[in-house]
């Protein structure tokens, strides 16, 4: 028994072999571990990851800066012969032809008219994208009534301020890219919102109508519509009118934007809850009223990244235009890069480059800002 | 007078009844309508006539006198009509639409998945892809690869050789051109065998494991089927018959020039570039959002369940995501088609370039040329969508 309890004793006699530190958690190397390396098939697609990076990104840097050309007056900055090392981008180039970028062939007296123009966009933008501006109403009226009349004057001519006309012909660049994507949004926004209206209306020819042209636009690409404006328009009218060559895709751009902006201002009406119209009504609201005091601030609201995003779409797809004969930003890249006087093997890539700079920071920027909104209407909604 | 008010509530006047007011604002959008329609068609009837234009379809069946370059049927400048130059362009756009869907998808889904990765690089990269292609324009990107990536290949003399008979130039990209032989229609034969095989076999196998909870590799039986029986046969076809079933005639480089094989022209090659990487990078948000879509707590109840992680993933996940995936998914293909038409850009004979550019240049019917062009593509957005709905009813979630 005594030998039992003896050996049900144990006493350790000897010290314990220390743990092994726990594995980092944190700092650097246990992040690599963690989101790098975490097991063997994911340490093999990090390694070809960044040798697929490796292998793009120091040519595309080498090419767009430290090899580029920054200065020249001519096709002789730009060409490995005459430079005697290898040549990049050549953005002596776009620096040669900003203007032209920018202004197209406006008359080089008038130009201070675009600028003009652009400030007056730019207040009416910053306004009505400001959830916070102060007058937003008074914002909607100068964005959608002031600021088309305004520009109008102000970039075709006006007689009696003495501002002497401009061909349409001669628009170009960025403002044409510009003109057309306001034009788009300015048109589609109060359309769309009646189409969308139109959609949900009890009246069954409103809403056939209104049913019928959103899926006939969106059924089809906006090349077709910007052929059908460019050829059909005109025939359209009677004999002696003659319409504007810019004005043409404007207004193939304003239906197809409306079509595609009724279906966003739809999905707002939508989430709309039934309660909403029903207080309304019982309220003794009249529809008109009923809609534009109740329903339609809250849908719009809710609707503003879609209606981002739209505009998005439409000012890439403004670059259509370019197919028909307008000079937009790309047209105009497209007459520079071949001029003779900048033929560079590397002029056609720097000018394309130059238009994505444009495009890339105007689009990631709206869309930054959309997601903004989304994020700020969505700490509403939580509880 | 008094007993008259009481007994009904007096009936509002007619200018206050919904009812009519409903029908007199339709009345008045009617006519506006209507006379909007009236103007246009007495217009367009009375320009076209003074230009000296004929109206009509018969334009169709006039000799086009045109060429284009890409055709899948037999086409001539000389002998071919206009009706067969649409059939031209209308093929050479479902062409590049229905490859360009392949590429798009498999790109798009690799993409999106990579960007939910748990390897920090990996989505990062995934995302730069999908920000800096979703926002830039497609004609940018069509011109890009186009005039900057394409058009400063090397001459065909210098061709860069990819092996296998692919060669890459300035002309475009020749590939060994399949040659079929007589009995080579048993192959695509075997394939469908194959298929029908593999179902059968899947339901053969669903039953036993519905009955006794057996489970067959069915996977790895259909992979069998469906690749190794048109190989067998390939193979027994080759033995037998002496002649391979199908050859290749292989492009050779010959001193200016390459001789034989299959020729894609370079804006086939940009055209297909341009869509799938632009659709790709709107795909994988969709599947993106697909995927996040599935609560965690599936998962979690799936493993808790016992399932796999691989099952968890094919039996759980995948079936719900692509609920939410497939709708905007078609969207994106129907986008895909639609885009296609940029083709008119860089000079690929789609049925825009074909039709709305050539043949509305020729015979001046705007009317006419415009109405097909949108008609078609009107037509397969709308079969598209009317399979969506039916699609969308079949797994909407039925609600108790």
């Amino acid at each position: 028994m005594n030998a039992a309890t003896e050996t049900l004793h144990f006493v350790r006699n000897e010290q314990v072999e220390a743990a092994p530190p726990p594995r980092l958690v944190r700092g650097p190397l246990a992040w690599m571990r963690e989101n790098l390396f975490s097991s063997i098939p994911n340490a093999l697609l990090t390694l070809a990851t960044i040798y697929l990076l490796y292998v793009i990104v120091p040519p595309v840097l080498r090419f767009f800066i430290l090899d580029a050309v920054w200065v020249g007056v001519d096709r002789d900055a730009c060409r490995a012969e005459t430079v005697g090392r290898p040549v990049g981008a050549c953005w002596a180039f776009v620096a040669d032809k900003i203007n032209y970028f920018i202004y197209g062939s406006y008359p080089i007296p008038e130009r201070w008219r675009v600028d003009v123009f652009f400030v007056l966009l730019a207040i009416g933008v910053a306004w009505m994208l400001w959830l916070n501006a102060p007058r937003r109403g008074l914002g909607a009226i100068y964005f959608f009534v002031v600021l088309p009349i305004l520009s109008v004057l102000l970039l075709a001519g006006f007689k009696p301020l003495s501002l002497p006309p401009v061909q349409t012909s001669l628009w170009g660049g960025v403002l044409v890219t510009i003109v057309v994507s306001a034009v788009g949004i300015v048109f589609s926004l109060p359309f769309g919102v009646l189409l969308a209206l139109g959609r949900r209306s009890k009246l069954p020819i409103v809403r056939l109508f209104s049913v019928v042209f959103i899926e006939f636009v969106r059924g089809v690409p906006l090349i077709t519509v910007l052929f059908m404006a460019n050829t059909m328009l005109p025939l359209f009218l009677s004999e002696g009118v003659t319409i504007d060559r810019l004005m043409r895709p404007l207004v193939g751009v304003a239906l197809f934007a409306s079509a595609y902006m009724a279906e966003v201002v739809r999905g707002g009406l939508q989430a709309m809850p039934k309660g909403q119209y029903e207080g309304a009504m019982a309220l003794g609201l009249s529809y008109p009223r009923m809609m534009y005091f109740i329903i339609l601030p809250q849908a719009l609201r809710i609707v503003i990244p879609g209606i981002v995003n739209t505009f998005i779409g439409l000012f890439k797809d403004t670059t259509l235009v370019a197919i028909v004969g307008i000079f937009d930003l790309i047209r105009t890249i497209e007459a520079s890069r071949v001029d003779p006087n900048w033929a560079t093997p590397t002029t056609s890539l720097t000018g394309y480059a130059f238009a994505a700079v444009f495009y890339f920071l105007c689009c990631w920027g709206m869309s930054r800002y959309s997601l903004g909104v989304e994020r700020r209407l969505a700490a509403g909604q939580k509880r | 007078m008094a007993s008259a008010a009481n007994q009904a509530p007096a009936k509002a006047s007619l200018f206050y009844d919904p009812k009519v007011r409903g029908i007199f604002f339709q009345a008045i959008l009617v006519l506006v309508i209507g006379f909007l329609f009236y103007e246009a068609i007495t217009n367009a009837v009375s320009n076209l006539r003074a230009a000296g234009i004929a109206s009509g379809f018969g334009f169709l069946t006039n000799p086009a006198g045109f060429d284009i370059n890409q055709q899948l049927i037999p086409y001539s400048s000389s002998g071919s009509t206009y009706r067969e130059a649409f059939v031209v362009g209308l093929l050479n756009t479902l062409l590049v639409a229905v490859i360009g869907i392949f590429f798009a998808t498999i790109l798009g889904f690799i993409v999106g998945i990579a960007r939910l990765s748990t390897n920090w690089i990996v989505a990062k990269v995934s995302m730069v892809y999908v920000e800096i292609v979703r926002n830039l324009p497609l004609l940018l990107q069509l011109f890009f690869w186009y005039n900057a990536v394409l058009a400063p290949l090397p001459s065909p003399r210098q061709s860069i050789n990819f092996g296998a008979g692919f060669y890459l130039n300035n002309r475009g990209l020749s590939l060994p051109k399949p040659i079929l032989n007589d009995t080579a229609w048993l192959i695509p034969f075997a394939f469908l065998a194959g298929i029908v095989l593999t179902l059968l076999f899947r339901a053969w196998a669903r039953r036993v494991q519905e009955a006794t909870g057996r489970q067959y590799p069915v996977g790895l039986v259909g992979l069998g089927a469906i690749l190794g029986l048109p190989i067998v046969i390939w193979l027994v076809l080759a033995a037998i018959g002496g002649t391979n079933p199908i050859t290749f005639d292989i492009p050779e480089q010959q001193r200016f020039n390459l001789r034989g094989g299959m020729q894609v022209f370079p804006e086939f090659v940009a055209l297909l570039l341009g869509l799938v990487t632009y659709t790709a990078g709107f795909i994988a948000e969709v599947v993106r959002a697909g995927i996040l879509a599935v609560s965690r707590g599936q998962t979690e109840a799936s493993y808790a369940l016992g399932l796999k992680p691989s099952h968890t993933l094919r039996l759980v996940i995948v079936p719900q995501a692509m609920r939410v995936i497939i709708p905007p998914l078609t969207s994106q293909y129907l986008n895909l088609t639609k885009n296609s038409s940029l083709a008119v850009a860089i000079g690929y004979p789609d049925l825009v370039q074909v039709f709305m550019g050539t043949v509305l240049n020729q015979t001046g019917q705007a009317v006419e040329v415009v109405a097909i062009t949108m008609a078609v593509y009107l037509t397969i957005s709308l079969i598209t969508s009317a399979i969506m709905n039916i699609y969308n009813r079949r797994v909407a979630i039925v609600e108790r």
